[in-house]
């Protein structure tokens, strides 16, 4: 996992509440069998009038030129601000992996989905809860001033205005702590290996049906 | 200390609390399909890990499958991307030994129906799949959840969830449903109760009387949409319908074997004096059937309704549905109907849509209508009750087992434009083809609609 410490970066604004991880990557794109190439279809339909088909360059489409994210102004726009429930619906972690594909770094939004949630900090993606009136005076500010950034403090949980506010974010201490170090999660539960097998003997012993007439390749 | 079922649960399968504060949660079933895997077994095997507990694992591929002309296998898949997604699923369940429903298996459907079918999902246990409608299995008492291919990756490497513990919703369902009313118009009433995020970090447990008449189906589709509002899981206490439902199944236990888990099942419910974080009561008794009309799963009318004002919320749902304020739901014209999903695709769902078309036929201003049975068994069930029969007289296409048109990646999808009354569970944007436009019923409100030609209560065809 990438490691997320601290961001200076372009915001972009996107003013809709429940953005869902349909939207963010649509189904056709889910085919593919890669961790990358989904950045080029990140918000597919909405940046797009030409029906999107995995692999094809964004140079060559035809762009909705009223899409925020195709206003000159937001290019490299590294933190994306979006309303309540931002990734919603779909588990696709391919909404996180076109997201950062894409280049943003962070999420700032009122309230995210419990899966999407998950999915970023498996990535390095960071999301940031903020109170709605936050969010919205940051995405009027966001519109009125061009090249307007903001700084991202994940060890001081705050998000800094280069007017010298700060905005106080709670992260879990877990995610956190692997997100400050990237680290490998698999491995961090592994360290737990004797633990897991220990409790599999007792669950097995309790539940014996659990482990008995289980499905197997031959059967 | 007085506990609630996901309490139980959780604290059944809590392994340790790792060092960073984490809690591991044992996993004791895992259902894979072909579209979030890949990137996970590649993980698993770069990293040269193994699966932790194969034999916990079983595979099935579902969202590509085409529903026609099944009997050419993969070769029947036309789009290469998608074959090549499908032959990627075999090659991993072989490298990794892992049992594989595969498309031309009479047992091959949408994982969340074959799940429940094949006794693969039992009450008590931790479940987890690729897909954020697990939720499903929380029907059975089950604590079942979608995850993302990161977090399928660890569950096949360490048999755990890293997770922290969710709060705890009851929904009070109070009343007993009218006639011609399903389970789908009561969560499609809850989701507008909560909305489309109301349920964000919550494990939401359904109670009240009217459970006691709901069978095993009709309850999944209230588990499956509890995502709709933002749960991650749902859950329905044990009772003699759920173990009704299950004795007998392929992988249910046998003997005393039987005997000693419904003992154990019969504890899966929550404490008489257990405390919720929130409880939230949905009244059955006046409920009409409902109907979506905008882009999210909260944005529901009664069909005696209207489609609301416009209004700064819900302006762009309403021009994207191509829909005007005040506009009767009755009024809707559709273009096609879709009965299936893995919220409503099981055999007592295409019964009910069934008893609406026999001896109807679907009005000529509807250009397609089609069934997509939930798995090969359901089509199976169904044809030996001569549902096929009453759906083709009535102007549906029969089709082969899969997730279909509830989100297109198969070659069912809408066209731009086009207006469907659909029995899936996201109404979302594009969500069923391009520019497609989505109003999610039960499906006897889909059966309703066919004849009809436009949004129809369902009340005046019993």
């Amino acid at each position: 996992m990438q490691a997320f410490t601290s961001i200076t970066g372009l915001v972009a604004p996107l003013e809709r509440a429940n953005v869902d991880t349909d939207q963010i990557i649509p189904k056709q794109f889910l085919k593919s069998i890669k961790r990358t190439g989904f950045g080029a279809h990140l918000f597919d339909a909405w940046r797009f009038f030409d029906a999107g088909i995995l692999g094809m360059v964004p140079e060559a489409r035809r762009a909705n030129p009223d899409f925020v994210l195709n206003e000159p102004r937001y290019a490299g726009a590294r933190i994306l601000l979006a309303n309540d429930n931002f990734g919603c619906g779909s588990s696709r972690e391919h909404a996180v992996w076109a997201l950062m594909e894409y280049g943003f770094r962070s999420v700032i939004a009122p309230s995210f989905a419990d899966i999407f949630t998950s999915n970023c900090f498996k990535n390095g993606l960071l999301p940031v809860v903020l109170p709605q009136p936050s969010v919205e005076a940051l995405m009027r500010e966001c519109k009125r001033s061009p090249g307007f950034s903001l700084s991202i403090d994940l060890d001081a949980c705050e998000v800094q205005h280069a007017d010298g506010r700060r905005f106080q974010f709670q992260v879990k201490a877990s995610d956190r702590q692997r997100l400050l170090q990237g680290l490998d999660e698999i491995g961090l539960s592994l360290e737990h290996e004797s633990e897991i097998k220990s409790f599999e003997a007792r669950h097995k012993s309790r539940f014996p049906w659990l482990f008995e007439n289980q499905p197997c390749r031959s059967k | 200390m007085a506990r609630t079922l996901y309490d139980k649960l959780w604290d059944d399968h809590l392994v340790t609390t790792r060092s960073d504060g984490q809690s591991l949660i044992y996993i004791d079933r895992h259902l894979l399909h072909e579209v979030t895997s890949p990137q996970a077994f590649e993980g698993l095997g770069l990293a040269h890990r193994r699966l932790w507990r194969t034999e916990t694992n079983i595979a099935t591929a579902d969202h590509n499958v085409p529903t026609t002309d099944r009997e050419l296998g993969v070769q029947g898949i036309e789009e290469d991307i998608a074959k090549q997604q499908v032959l990627t699923l075999q090659a991993n369940c072989e490298r990794f030994d892992v049992a594989l429903f595969d498309v031309t298996d009479e047992r091959q459907g949408i994982v969340h129906v074959i799940g429940p079918e094949q006794g693969l999902t039992l009450p008590g246990m931790t479940i987890v799949c690729g897909d954020s409608h697990t939720s499903t299995h929380g029907a059975f008492a089950c604590l079942a959840q979608g995850i993302g291919t990161s977090e399928v990756e660890h569950v096949m490497a360490t048999q755990t969830l890293a997770q922290s513990k969710a709060k705890n919703l009851r929904i009070w369902l109070e009343g007993t449903l009218p006639q011609g009313l399903s389970t789908k118009d009561v969560v499609l009433k809850v989701i507008d109760t909560l909305t489309a995020s109301g349920g964000s970090g919550y494990t939401i447990e359904f109670a009240g009387d009217a459970l006691a008449s709901f069978g095993m189906e009709a309850r999944m589709t209230l588990c499956n949409m509890a995502i709709e509002a933002g749960a991650r899981a749902g859950l329905v206490a044990v009772d003699e319908t759920t173990i009704d439902y299950l004795r007998g199944r392929p992988y249910s236990p046998q003997g005393q074997r039987w005997r000693e888990a419904v003992a154990y099942w019969q504890s899966l419910k929550s404490d008489a004096d257990a405390v919720f974080d929130r409880e939230v009561r949905v009244s059955l008794s006046g409920l009409e059937p409902r109907v979506t009309w905008g882009t999210s799963p909260d944005q529901s009318a009664a069909i005696s309704g209207r489609v609301p004002e416009a209004n700064a919320e819900n302006r762009r749902a309403l021009a994207y549905m191509g829909l005007k304020g005040g506009e009767p739901m009755r009024t809707i014209e559709i273009d096609r109907i879709f009965i299936g999903s893995c919220t409503n695709a099981r055999i007592e769902d295409l019964r009910e849509a069934a008893r609406v078309l026999a001896n109807r036929t679907i009005s000529s201003r509807v250009r397609q209508a089609m069934v997509v049975p939930g798995s090969g068994l359901v089509k199976t069930a169904a044809e030996a009750e001569g549902l096929d029969e009453v759906f083709r007289a009535a102007g549906f296409e029969w089709r082969a087992a899969g997730c279909s048109m509830c989100l297109g990646m198969n070659p069912d999808q809408l066209k731009p434009g086009e207006r469907c009354a659909s029995t899936s569970n996201r109404n979302f944007e594009g969500r069923q083809g391009q520019g497609g436009r989505t109003h999610l019923v039960s499906p006897a409100m889909a059966a309703a609609a066919a004849v009809a030609g436009r949004l129809a209560d369902v009340r005046e065809y019993l």
